[in-house]
């Protein structure tokens, strides 16, 4: 009975998420260095990611949840943070005259999102809302592989898709038709270094970076994880011992 | 229980004006519980646990959390990012949560296969059943309270059931919203609610236990106990046997939480609720699954709410509707094919809640809700007159059969 | 986990208890304690100051526009700090105080990094009111510095309490100088 009921409570916990995928996308299963019990962030793979970002996303989507100084994760030390925030300009105020202000960036502030508000980005976009990123490999089933196959996925539409005015054709998108023109061509960002800047490249760096900006706490996750389960693991067995033990004398 | 066999002279003079460790002593020590429970009988310890968890997280949770519709998403994110393991204990919280569920599925068939809810038992049965109520009512709400998609959408469909009652339902949701749609008030209300509910939980579940009390716990052979030689204190045997059974329920949660922290969530519940675009595919939380079936399965909008309703409200007259003497499924051949028939029946559910409302998953929903109600209303009252029982053992201790085979 | 405590209710001693001073069930016992306060740590810690905080926890203040003579008032860690920049007189009258005549005796030099630049903590030691004295025009007390209105404390130009029931001088935050117009502060 116990047996049977486990089985079937496993089928049940897997029945639940199961309906995330759908469609016929066409997915490229990746090995990311952050899969895994032991995965970690690549450090150098994120500090390409957040190069590309910013020369090739930002334009039009934010990133409004991650702060400055969130970027001692990529490796950056406090004074290489101080100079990157201070290359945006940031909203303060009121002043003494009660006047909004701009001032560079400082480690406390977040990035600053490249539309005022959702209707700007609708109006600046053709009416398509470019989401914010900070969750976006959560926030999609698959997300590391979605993301990668959908900067990668774009094709010629095959024979018999009329693709719209302002929409483009995409493997991986549910839907295929897209408002995001293609971002990527290859050789779209310079690296410093020899790093590959081909479309696969700068999409696995982005992928990298943006899967830290949405579980950003993932590798200290993993490693209280690794502890935790093997501190329960010995409990169990220590605790099936004593139960085996008290229980000897009960017949 | 005397207060002086303590030995502390404080816990003595305590005891004697307040006899709080006579009865800690008698419900966890002396209270004599048969000696032949099985593992099945775990699951009720671990939902008191996973209560306790869920009530210490929730508490932690609500300091850094902000119930308005403008704050509350980054609020769950600054949890998320900047409280101090502030995503360790959110992410404990939502696993808990499915874990929970889980637990009390399996505590409830124990309860199905093993008939605990026969007499004298009906009352305890029915106060889980309540318990079952408020945790779904409590589980909806909080599901609610991040502010994602899911949230939203989750939490119109789920009122909007209410509409479907005749002549009062609109002013129902009206009020149930605190406006004409699900916004601020309906965030601020589903907060309270959701902070207040566990605790109604727990002193529903201190009613649960005291009802167990009254004659104790039932058994894998479902007779019952004849005396001292079927029987062993509870303290230390289940105690340390239900300590082994959290150390595995945490082994599991561990590995959730750590590991698979989002796998029982849906990704969409990480986009900010937005009220002009619906997702492609609502779904409720796993737990939901077979209810939302049973829901979708009837074309008639009032027929539906009111069978899913039904699926519940049929639980409370269990007890008179299985009218066999014979508690376990162990003496009950026939009985014990239609539970296993009825469990998976209730993982099929389950799974077509899952689905897409379209094509064949419709019509399997219909069967299988149909075969819910069927079990219940019928082939339990059914059973009960035409089953024949095996013999029962005379007594726990004394597992040799007996000849007359009828003992209630 | 709750089921633990009753291990400690004392030993009656009968045969119903085999095994209470095993070691393997005491050594249950004692994990399961030692895993309850492990979790404890993390939901005491998440009261500390989250990272955002903590993040403003310093600030970094241009101090180059503020003539001689002038103070401004930042925010600082929720309490207002007071950055003022000090005439030749109001140094030379800070040095000149006899430490017998002060209540809480400091050298002005101890106080202030360079002397030109008094950086305080603006909430008077008495009961945490925020003295006048910042703005022209405002009273400045008995000894020019500052005064606080709520039960009449006198600070001198140094922030040293002179008079009134305040029992220590206006709080140095840290702070040090990054350049000679940036001056950090936390």
């Amino acid at each position: 009975m116990l047996k049977r009921l486990f089985v079937a409570l496993f089928a049940m916990t897997l029945a639940g998420p199961a309906m995330a995928a759908g469609g016929d996308v066409e997915l490229q299963k990746r090995d990311w260095s952050f899969s895994g019990p032991f995965g970690t962030f690549d450090k150098a793979a994120m500090q390409r990611g957040f190069q590309a970002y910013r020369e090739v996303c930002a334009g039009c989507h934010g990133m409004k949840l991650i702060a400055f100084r969130n970027f001692s994760d990529l490796g950056y030390n406090s004074d290489e943070i101080k100079a990157i925030a201070a290359e945006y300009e940031v909203q303060d105020g009121p002043n003494d005259d009660g006047e909004m202000f701009m001032r560079p960036g400082i480690a406390a502030d977040r990035i600053p999102s490249p539309y005022a508000n959702d209707n700007a980005a609708r109006a600046s976009n053709n009416g398509a809302l470019p989401p914010d990123l900070s969750l976006i490999a959560k926030a999609r089933g698959n997300g590391p592989d979605y993301l990668f196959s959908l900067l990668a996925g774009y094709k010629d539409a095959p024979e018999g898709t009329t693709v719209p005015e302002g929409m483009y054709y995409n493997a991986a998108y549910p839907g295929h038709l897209i408002a995001m023109p293609q971002p990527l061509y290859g050789e779209d960002v310079t690296y410093l270094g020899d790093a590959d800047n081909s479309v696969e490249g700068i999409s696995s760096d982005l992928v990298q970076f943006l899967m830290w900006a949405a579980e950003p706490k993932m590798e200290v996750r993993k490693r209280i994880g690794v502890a935790a389960v093997f501190f329960l693991g010995i409990f169990v067995v220590v605790s099936y011992m004593a139960k085996r033990r008290v229980w000897a004398d009960v017949h | 229980m005397s207060a002086n066999q303590f030995k502390s002279p404080v816990v003595r003079w305590i005891d004697h004006r307040l006899p709080v460790f006579s009865m800690l002593h008698h419900t966890a020590h002396d209270y004599p519980t048969p000696k032949n429970l099985n593992y099945m009988w775990n699951f009720g310890s671990l939902a008191g646990l996973s209560l306790a968890i869920m009530i210490v997280t929730g508490i932690v949770l609500a300091m850094s959390y902000t119930a308005h519709v403008d704050y509350a998403f980054d609020s769950v994110e600054r949890i998320m990012r900047d409280v101090n393991h502030g995503w360790m204990i959110r992410y404990i919280h939502m696993n808990t949560a499915s874990f929970f569920f889980i637990v009390v599925y399996l505590h409830m068939f124990r309860g199905l296969y093993y008939g605990s809810y026969k007499a004298p038992r009906e009352l305890l049965w029915m106060l889980g059943v309540v318990i079952f109520l408020l945790m779904m009512a409590t589980a909806f709400m909080g599901y609610v309270l991040p502010w994602g998609q899911m949230s939203f959408w989750g939490a119109t469909v789920i009122t909007n059931l209410f509409s479907a009652i005749p002549y009062v339902g609109e002013s129902i949701v009206t009020l149930l919203w605190g406006g004409f749609s699900v916004d601020n008030a309906t965030l601020n209300r589903f907060f309270s609610l959701h902070y207040l509910m566990p605790f109604i939980i727990a002193g529903v579940v201190v009613l649960h236990i005291v009802a167990l009390h009254r004659f104790g716990s039932n058994n894998p052979i479902g007779i019952d106990t004849k005396g001292p030689q079927d029987t062993i204190s509870f303290h230390p045997y289940y105690t340390i046997k239900d300590v082994f059974g959290i150390a595995i329920f945490l082994l599991l949660l561990a590995m959730a939480v750590f590991f698979f922290p989002n796998a029982m969530g849906h990704p969409d519940n990480y986009i900010p609720a937005n009220a002009m675009q619906t997702p492609a595919h609502i779904v409720p939380e796993w737990y939901f699954l077979p209810f939302y079936a049973i829901l979708r399965a009837v074309p008639d909008k009032l027929g539906g709410v009111l069978l899913m309703f039904g699926a519940i409200a049929v639980l409370f007259i269990l007890p008179w509707l299985d009218r066999s003497p014979v508690r376990s499924a162990r003496f009950r051949p026939l009985f014990r094919i239609f539970f296993w028939l009825f469990f998976v029946n209730a993982i099929a559910l389950g799974y077509l809640g899952g689905k897409p409302a379209e094509g064949i998953y419709v019509i399997l929903s219909r069967v299988a809700t149909a075969w819910y109600f069927l079990h219940f209303l019928a082939i339990l009252p059914l059973l009960s007159m035409f089953e024949t029982t095996k013999p029962l053992p005379k007594s726990i201790s004394e597992p040799v059969l007996g000849s007359s085979g009828r003992s209630a | 986990m709750a089921n633990s405590d009753k291990n400690k209710n004392p030993a009656k001693g009968d045969v119903q208890e085999p095994g209470r001073r095993d070691f393997i069930v005491v050594a249950t016992y004692a994990m399961a304690g030692l895993g309850a306060a492990a979790v404890a740590w993390p939901l005491i810690d998440q009261l500390n100051p989250a990272a955002d905080t903590l993040a403003l926890a310093n600030i970094e203040v241009d101090i180059s526009k503020i003539a001689v003579g002038q103070s401004i008032t930042v925010k600082w860690r929720g309490k207002p700090v007071f950055i003022r920049h000090r005439t030749a007189d109001e140094i030379a009258r800070a040095n000149a105080t006899n430490l017998d005549d002060l209540r809480d005796p400091q050298i002005d030099t101890a106080r202030a990094e360079k002397p030109e630049y008094l950086v305080l903590v603006g909430v008077c030691t008495h009961l945490g009111c925020v003295p006048l004295g910042q703005k022209t025009g405002e009273v400045r007390g008995d000894y020019d510095g500052w005064f606080c209105p709520c039960h009449g404390s006198h600070y001198d130009t140094s922030g040293r309490i002179r008079k009134g029931p305040a029992p220590t001088n206006l709080e140095v935050p840290p702070y040090s100088f990054l350049s000679d117009s940036v001056v950090r502060i936390g």
